[in-house]
């Protein structure tokens, strides 16, 4: 396929691997901040091909494992409301809350419905009157500006019955949080491609600055992956921190004014908490007043008792890089893709589960 | 889940296309990407909606780095 094909190249990934191994020379620990790049790292096995003094870290970046126990209670108890339907992506599905899951929920009786785009909540609003229908808006950059979408969309057409959970969190306030905990060592960042295709390359260049650490903005494939690693070993050996882009084809410096235009409309800056990273300052969304028509908080009772986590889980560690989830004393006994504990096993770019199904 | 495949425009109708890859096709709306495609492009699609157009020139830009990166080599 077009524009995938030619970054799946095994002799110009041969030829990097090369260079990789020519060039780098310190002892350096990478983080590849998103969960589709531990898949893809994983999957084409770059970390045996790699120099041993170069380590790969797996970050926060997955939506599913960072969304917190206490937002998946809040989503189970709205689930229990009898004139309620719940639409939500389906990695959410199986994640833990403190006693159940959206699934148990849903073999109880609860209408809950997986779509694959909030477009097509949108739709079963319409098609649902009688019912309130609550969109559970989880995920990054790169998906906030189609829940704001939705929501233009709901106050133009005067959708009344339409409702959004807003769990949204925010990449680089995460970067530094990471950076500012003091107990994790990086010297530079593999960025995430699509957050990165709505925000801009220039949204890192606070972290590169304050951290003096650089940054690589990578697209997905083997060579891009690649080809970024290689790009953090130049700048690291000639000690440099810049903001560079590798995946040129789905990144601009100044990214999508479009979308980030629409998320502004929607939604303003607020704290919120992450799983494993606690609260971080100005790190996800809320809608506006003048969008607070929709907002689920506003019209339901969300309050719950305090979320337990599972005893024994190391979810939080590993989604901060400090340990890996052969650490855990459940992985592969009582935690297993079969029976995730936690959510790092739960989606399938959970660093768990990516662990689980391709390291022997 | 921040999974985002390029697709190739085949159609478009006000804020929507029709786009295809590897035999999928879908209907994607263009309410959030900011440079209108024009059919025959390919864009980005995540969750329902374009969210970025791919300009061939800075696709080229990326396999023109590898040949400034190994033009110094001798072939092999
Ligand atoms: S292996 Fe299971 S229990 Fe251990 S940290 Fe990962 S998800 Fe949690």
């Amino acid at each position: 396929m077009k524009h995938l094909d030619e970054y799946r190249d095994r002799e110009l990934a041969q030829r990097i691997i090369e260079r990789i191994h020519a060039s780098s020379k310190k002892g350096i620990r990478i983080m590849e901040v998103c969960g589709t790049h531990t898949v893809s790292i994983f999957r084409n096995g770059i970390r045996d091909v790699l120099p041993s003094n170069i380590a790969l870290i797996s970050g926060p970046g997955c939506p599913v494992c960072v969304t917190a126990t206490e937002e998946i209670d809040k989503s189970i108890k709205l689930s229990r409301e009898h004139d309620v339907i719940i639409t939500t992506f389906g990695d959410l599905m199986r994640v833990p809350g403190s006693k159940s899951s959206l699934q148990k929920e849903k073999a109880n009786g609860a209408d809950i419905r997986v779509v694959y785009s909030v477009s097509d909540a949108i739709k079963i609003a319409s098609n649902n009157p009688q019912k309130r229908v609550v969109f559970l808006g989880i995920g990054f950059e790169t998906t906030a500006p189609t829940i704001a979408a939705a929501v233009l969309e709901a106050k133009s057409e005067g959708i009344k019955n339409f409702f959004v959970l807003v769990l949204h969190k925010l990449i680089p306030p995460a970067m530094e949080a990471l950076l500012s905990g003091g107990d994790l060592k990086i010297d530079g960042f593999m960025c995430p491609g699509h957050v990165t295709s709505i925000i801009g390359a220039s949204s890192y260049v606070p972290v590169t600055q304050r951290y003096h650490i650089p940054c690589v903005v990578a697209g997905f494939e083997p060579i891009d992956i690649l080809q970024a690693i290689y790009m953090l070993v130049e700048q690291l050996e000639e000690g440099q921190a810049q903001v560079e882009i590798q995946y040129k084809r789905g990144v601009t410096f100044e990214g999508n004014k479009n979308a980030m235009a629409i998320m502004e409309r929607v939604f303003d800056r607020c704290d919120t908490v992450w799983r494993g990273l606690g609260v971080i300052s100005k790190s996800g969304f809320k809608l506006k007043v003048q969008y607070r028509e929709f907002a689920a908080e506003d019209s339901f009772d969300l309050s719950i008792p305090k979320a337990k986590e599972h005893p024994g889980c190391m979810c939080g560690e590993i989604l901060r890089g400090v340990v890996t989830p052969a650490e855990c004393p459940l992985f592969r006994r009582t935690c297993n893709p079969g029976h995730p504990v936690g959510p790092c096993m739960v989606s399938s770019e959970g660093t768990c589960a990516a662990y689980y199904k391709y390291q022997a | 889940m921040c999974l985002a495949v390029p697709m190739e425009v085949l159609n478009i109708d006000g804020n929507r296309a029709w786009v295809s890859a590897g035999g999928t096709k879908r209907e994607v709306r263009l309410d959030v990407i900011d440079q209108r495609p024009h059919i025959g492009d390919y864009v980005i699609v995540h969750a329902g909606f374009a969210i970025h157009r791919i300009d061939q020139e800075m696709a080229k830009e990326t396999l023109k780095m590898f040949e400034e990166m190994f033009s110094n080599e001798a072939p092999g």
